[in-house]
C-alpha cells in the first residue's frame, strides 16, 4: 500500500510540474478531454489570450469514420460575427493541421473531407478580426491508417492525365459552390512517396475580387472536395478557382451555374 | 522499486475490473437451427450491425444434409462462432460438418473457417483471392468492433475453387450461380432437393444492404438473374427466410432508391455530412441496422457518384 501511495504521489507531483511549464495563457476545460488540446492551443493557434470553447462553432461529422481516407466534415461558424479564419485540426494524428479557411466574403461555413489516422477529437478554431478565438469540437472513432496509406490514384496509370481536373458548379439561388479537384494529396508518410499537395486555393469573381481562400495541409483527402456557402443571390456570374501545388502545377477552373457536363 | 503511473493506476483498477473479466469468460453464441426443408436448416442472425452485444452473430447460416455429414454454407464472424456452429451441426448429424461453402469474402461469412479447416472449403476463385488480400485488414477491424468475441480467430481463406453450374457437394446437388455486385464475387446456390435459393449477401431482407465493396449496376443485374428463377423460398444473407418472393424485390428497390438519392444530392450540391443527416423514408428507416448502413453507404458510394454528376469546370 505504501508503495502504491508513494508512486501515485510522485507521479502526480511530476505531472503537475510538467503541466505548469506547458500551460497555455488561457487554460480551457476541454469538453472532449482528449489530452492534446493544450498543446495545439499553443502550437497551432499561437497561444492566444482570448479563447473559449463556444457552442456556436458547430462541427458536424459521422461518429465513426467508415473510410479513413475520406472522412466528411462540415464546419459551421456562421453564428460568429466578423470571422477572419477557421483552423480545422485533429488532436491525434501525425499532421494535426488539416486546413485553414479564410471566408473573406463567404459565410464562415465549409464542408470538406480529410484523412484520419486514428480515433480523435476534431476541432474548428475560429479567429475573428479582433483576435478572439472560439472553438468547436466533435469526436470521430476510426480504425485509422488514413494518413499513412498511399493514394488510390496510383492504382491507375493515367493519374497524371487527370491531375488538376476540376468538377464543380454554383447554385446561386441558395449560395452554394461545390468543387472537387483531382489530386493525390500525398502526405509524405506513405513509404517512398514524397509530399505532393495542393497548398492554396482561392475563389475570385470575374472582376478579380477575392471571395474566399483555403490553405490546405497534408491531411486533406485525395481529390479535395469542398462546399463553400454564400448568401442566396450573392454569387452572380462565375467563380474562378485558382491554386498551386507544391510542385508548381497550377490549378485553374471556372465554376458556373451551368448544368452541362 | 519504481512504479510507473500506468502500473499504479492499473493496480487500483484491478479490483473493480475483476467482475467484468469473469463476465467476459461467459461470452457464448446461442444458435438455434430451424428446419426450412428436407435436410435443410437455417441459423438466423440478428438484423443488426456488428457490436460487442451481438458478437457479430448477424449473418444467416445454412446447413444442408450431405452423404457423409452436413454442408455448411457460410461460417460466421469468429472462431468462437464456428465452434458453436460445429456443435449445432453435431446435434443434427453426429458426423458433423463435411464441407463448407463461403458465399463471398466478407468477414462475417468466412471467419469461422478455421474450425473446419480439415474439410474442403469451397468458394468462387475471386472470393479466394479477395479473402487472401483483404482478410487481415478485415480481421483488425473485427477485433476492434467485437473485442473478446474474436479471441483466437485467425483468417483461413477458402481452399477449393467452385465452378459455376451444376455441382455436387458431399453428394447433394446444387446449381452454383457465380454472380457479383455486392462484392467482386458473390456465389448464390440453388438447392435442387428443396428448390431453395441461398443468396448470400446479394439479398438482404428487412435489414439494410451493406455496400463497402459494391458495384451497383452489377448487383442489380445479379438480382434480376436471381428473380428469374422464381423460387418458392429464399434464404437472404441477412434477415428472415422469405417465402413470399419479397426479399429480392426489396433489395432491388432499396439499392435503386439509394443510388437515386445520392445522384440527386450531388446535383443539388449537397455534401456527405448533409446527405447522412437527411432522414430516411419510413420503409427504409424501419429496416435493421439503419440509419448506420445508409450513412456507411454514403461514405462508400458518394465520392464516385458525385464526380459523375458534377460538370467539368476546366
Amino acid at each position: 500500500m505504501s508503495v502504491r501511495m508513494t508512486a501515485l504521489a510522485v507521479t502526480l507531483f511530476g505531472a503537475s510540474m510538467v503541466q505548469a511549464l506547458d500551460d497555455p495563457k488561457t487554460p480551457l476545460q476541454d469538453p472532449m478531454k482528449s489530452g492534446m488540446w493544450d498543446y495545439h492551443q499553443i502550437e497551432l493557434l499561437g497561444d492566444p489570450a482570448q479563447i473559449a470553447f463556444d457552442p456556436r462553432v458547430i462541427v458536424r461529422a459521422p461518429t465513426a469514420a467508415e473510410n479513413s481516407l475520406n472522412v466528411p466534415l462540415l464546419v459551421d461558424a456562421s453564428q460568429i460575427p466578423d470571422v477572419k479564419r477557421i483552423v480545422v485540426s485533429a488532436d491525434y494524428g501525425p499532421i494535426p493541421h488539416i486546413l485553414t479557411y479564410y471566408p473573406e466574403q463567404a459565410q464562415a461555413k465549409l464542408a470538406l473531407r480529410f484523412k484520419i489516422d486514428q480515433a480523435t477529437a476534431i476541432r474548428a478554431s475560429v479567429e475573428t478580426h479582433s483576435g478572439a478565438w472560439f472553438v468547436g469540437s466533435t469526436y470521430i472513432d476510426a480504425a485509422g491508417g488514413g494518413c499513412t496509406a498511399p493514394a488510390h490514384a496510383y492504382a491507375s496509370d493515367d493519374w497524371e492525365e487527370k491531375l488538376g481536373e476540376i468538377h464543380g458548379r454554383l447554385w446561386a439561388s441558395n449560395g452554394r459552390a461545390r468543387v472537387v479537384v483531382d489530386h493525390p494529396m500525398d502526405t509524405g508518410l506513405a513509404g517512398n512517396i514524397p509530399v505532393f499537395i495542393i497548398k492554396s486555393r482561392s475563389f475570385e469573381t470575374d472582376a478579380g475580387d477575392l471571395m474566399a481562400r483555403i490553405e490546405l495541409h497534408e491531411p486533406v483527402n485525395e481529390d479535395p472536395a469542398f462546399s463553400l456557402f454564400f448568401a442566396p443571390g450573392q454569387l452572380d456570374g462565375v467563380l474562378h478557382v485558382k491554386g498551386r501545388d507544391n510542385n508548381g502545377n497550377r490549378i485553374k477552373g471556372v465554376l458556373s451555374e451551368s448544368d452541362t457536363h | 522499486m519504481s512504479l510507473s503511473r500506468r502500473t499504479a493506476l492499473g493496480l487500483i483498477g484491478a479490483a473493480a475490473a475483476a467482475p467484468r473479466v469473469a463476465a467476459q469468460a461467459r461470452l457464448t453464441y446461442t444458435l438455434a437451427p430451424v428446419q426450412i426443408g428436407d435436410g435443410l436448416w437455417m441459423v438466423e442472425g440478428a438484423t443488426e450491425y456488428f457490436s460487442k452485444f451481438n458478437g457479430g452473430a448477424i449473418v444467416n447460416i445454412v446447413l444442408a444434409q450431405g452423404q457423409s455429414g452436413l454442408i455448411l454454407i457460410d461460417s460466421g464472424p469468429s472462431r468462437h462462432y464456428g465452434e458453436a456452429l460445429a456443435s449445432v451441426a453435431r446435434g443434427l448429424d453426429l458426423r458433423g460438418v463435411s464441407a463448407v461453402v463461403n458465399t463471398h469474402h466478407h468477414p462475417d461469412h468466412f471467419f469461422g473457417n478455421q474450425v473446419f479447416a480439415d474439410s474442403p472449403i469451397h468458394a468462387l476463385g475471386e472470393t479466394q483471392v479477395a479473402a487472401r488480400a483483404e482478410g487481415d485488414a478485415f480481421s483488425d477491424n473485427m477485433y476492434r468492433l467485437l473485442g473478446d468475441w474474436m479471441r483466437g480467430t485467425e483468417v483461413v481463406p477458402p481452399s477449393q475453387v467452385l465452378p459455376g453450374g451444376a455441382v455436387s457437394l458431399d453428394g447433394r446437388a446444387f446449381e452454383a450461380l457465380p454472380l457479383g455486385g455486392h462484392t467482386v464475387a458473390d456465389l448464390a446456390l440453388l438447392d435442387r432437393q428443396t428448390g431453395t435459393l441461398i443468396t448470400g449477401d446479394l439479398v438482404f431482407y428487412n435489414r439494410a444492404a451493406t455496400t463497402p465493396s459494391a458495384d451497383l449496376p452489377r448487383w442489380q443485374a445479379s438480382l434480376d438473374h436471381l428473380a428469374s428463377f422464381g423460387v418458392a423460398q429464399v434464404v437472404p444473407g441477412h434477415g428472415p427466410l422469405d417465402q413470399d418472393g419479397a426479399a429480392i424485390a426489396q433489395t432491388k428497390a432499396y439499392l435503386t432508391w439509394l443510388e437515386a438519392r445520392l445522384r440527386m444530392a450531388a446535383r443539388d450540391g449537397l455534401d456527405m455530412v448533409e446527405i447522412m443527416e437527411t432522414p430516411l423514408p419510413s420503409d427504409y428507416a424501419s429496416m435493421g441496422a439503419q440509419p448506420q448502413e445508409y450513412q456507411r453507404s454514403v461514405s462508400h458510394l458518394f465520392a464516385r457518384i458525385e464526380l459523375e454528376e458534377l460538370p467539368r469546370a476546366n
